[in-house]
């Protein structure tokens, strides 16, 4: 793989930007405004119209995160709508991130769902491309893709800040006041490009940004220096992604085969070693010394990753295990959360 | 050029169901370049749906014919005269070349024998790839010369997604990263500053989205009068 040669860039002034505080009346808006290291989870709607799936993950995130995404049709696999499960969420106390992709929807439908989503009081929104429908369980669908996740970005600031619509239109009565997040992976190729798409996401429009999940910590301090050398890091709050694996075998998996992730062989071969002396045929024991070691090895990570310079806090996805995200941020030295008034 | 494909045999042999002698009639211009529909095609296929519905006890009668390029009516005109014999047309046109056909004589089933697939290179002998979707809206020179509508699986504007490893698309392994390529070569180029520019929402109004799409230039129209 040949080295690519950018040139150097710093970050243009944004002087006259409003503080984010300022920019929506979200809790997550409030927590990083003052400085404070954020948490943020993560919960995948159900499969079905069941809402009490919904109720009781939700519970689980109670009061262990500043706010939690509600995944859009995750891995193109069709669910209950982000929206309408971050309602259900919200009810139960927690505070949601729709994330919406540029997948299924065009410019018409994005903003029509989006002055609905604050209409019903929902305030974050995590604006991304989505993964391609042939991941998921329609692969005969058609994509849309008639913006992309930087001018998704872009058009929710417009909206926010010039009350405009896409077409440039007035939005009547103002625009909806979102916190604007993106997603963003520093593991992902060109290597050397990841720093610079950062960057861009700012000048989008994201007041925020989570990453894909950390595991090669030294990657990712490289990244967030580049960040922070950039300018970057004043500009946008960085949350870092985390997430505690399951099996030694996830973590294989994950290295071997997910496209833009990295695992260092030292997270596998504590997985690994995590089973040492136990059955393989008693799958009980293996699976709970897989996952202690899995809540450990993030616990520390978190532990890292706040001394990090440039990061705002991090997004603990506990995928299909929402159980894990209390005992991560409690021994993580993350509970309580903070209350600010608004 | 355009690049198509041939359908599979029995899905054209389903299409013949019920006729009992059909035209088969290739392109001489861009499916013959791509192996889909010349002369050579014609023959093959028309030899197979012979002796595969003979064997099936429903013998076909298939007789063969090449036009220059099946997608003026000109080229096509000589045809007409030997229809009214035939039961039907199989075309291996691309899908312009079908519908050629069956503007020019309506009232002819005319059936596709290939699957028209995109406007494409010819990356290696016997490989073709998407190049271009004639999305109406040139924007070749900000991307390094390299399309980001149709090689770009998401069409993506701004910059390569998180999906990209090694130079591959996550979406099909044997695929370059659009992106990738983009970033080597504006880097080469010395126009790194335009892949920081955020790229506005497309205006897709010059695409397939915009409606029928049609083209008038008044300059080279032959006027009414002089048309014969």
């Amino acid at each position: 793989m040949n080295m690519m040669n950018f040139p150097a860039f710093t970050m243009p002034e944004n002087s006259d930007a409003l503080p984010i505080s300022e920019r929506c009346d979200s809790n997550l808006a409030r927590v990083l405004a003052a400085g404070e290291f954020a948490v943020t989870g993560e919960l995948g709607p159900p499969k079905g119209h069941d809402p009490e799936e919904v109720r009781s993950k939700a519970r689980l995130l109670l009061d262990c995160v500043d706010a939690a995404n509600v995944t859009d049709n995750q891995a193109a696999v069709v669910r209950m709508s982000s929206i309408a499960a971050g309602q259900l969420m919200m009810d139960e106390g927690v505070e949601p991130i729709i994330q919406m992709t540029c997948r299924d929807r065009n410019r018409l439908a994005m903003q029509a769902d989006l002055l609905g989503a604050y209409a019903l009081g929902l305030r974050n929104l995590l604006c991304l491309s989505g993964d391609h429908q042939s991941c998921g369980n329609h692969p005969g669908a058609k994509n849309v893709h008639d913006i992309d996740s930087m001018q998704f970005l872009r058009m929710m600031k417009e909206m926010r800040d010039e009350s405009r619509f896409q077409c440039g239109e007035e939005i009547p009565g103002g625009g909806p006041r979102f916190l604007i997040g993106g997603a963003a992976n520093p593991f992902a190729d060109p290597a050397e490009w990841r720093p610079y798409r950062l960057a861009k996401k700012a000048i989008a429009g994201a007041d925020f940004v989570q990453t894909q999940l950390v595991y090669d910590m030294d990657r990712f301090r490289e990244y967030m220096k580049r960040a922070v050398d950039m300018g970057v890091a004043e500009q946008l709050k960085i949350i870092a992604g985390v997430g505690p694996l399951k099996s030694a075998g996830m973590a294989r998996v994950m290295r071997d085969r997910i496209p833009g992730m990295s695992v260092p062989d030292a997270i596998i071969d504590r997985m690994t070693a995590a089973v040492a002396g136990i059955d393989t045929e008693n799958k009980p024991e293996r699976s709970a010394a897989w996952r202690a070691e899995g809540i450990k090895i993030c616990i520390e990570q978190v532990q890292e990753i706040r001394e990090i310079e440039g990061v705002a806090g991090v997004h603990i996805m506990g995928i299909e295990w929402e159980e894990a995200v209390r005992p991560i941020a409690d021994a993580a030295g993350l509970l309580p959360r903070p209350v600010i008034e608004a | 050029m355009i690049v198509a494909e041939q359908k599979p045999l029995n899905e054209i042999k389903s299409m013949l169901k019920g006729y009992n002698k059909v035209l088969a009639v290739g392109c001489g211009t861009c499916v013959a370049v791509c192996f889909a529909g010349g002369k050579q095609e014609v023959g093959l296929l028309s030899a197979s749906l012979r002796m595969s519905t003979d064997l099936d006890g429903e013998a076909v009668n298939v007789d063969e014919a090449i036009v220059q390029r099946q997608c003026e009516k000109e080229y096509n005109a000589p045809l007409e005269a030997e229809l009214e014999q035939y039961d039907a047309i199989l075309s291996l046109g691309c899908g312009v070349g079908v519908q050629s056909l069956a503007q020019q004589f309506p009232g002819k089933r005319i059936l596709p024998a290939l699957n028209t697939k995109f406007m494409g290179y010819p990356a290696e002998h016997g490989v073709w790839e998407d190049r271009c979707q004639g999305c109406g809206n040139c924007v070749l020179h900000l991307t390094g010369g390299v399309c980001p509508v149709s090689r770009c699986p998401k069409s993506l504007f701004n910059g390569p997604c998180g999906g990209s490893q090694d130079g591959i698309c996550e979406v099909n392994q044997e695929a370059e990263c659009a992106w990738h390529v983009i970033c080597e070569n504006q880097l080469k180029l010395g126009l790194f500053d335009e892949m920081m520019e955020v790229q506005p929402a497309k205006d897709w109004s010059s695409a397939r989205d915009g409606g029928h799409r049609r083209i008038v230039r008044e300059d080279v129209r032959i006027p009414d009068e002089e048309k014969a």
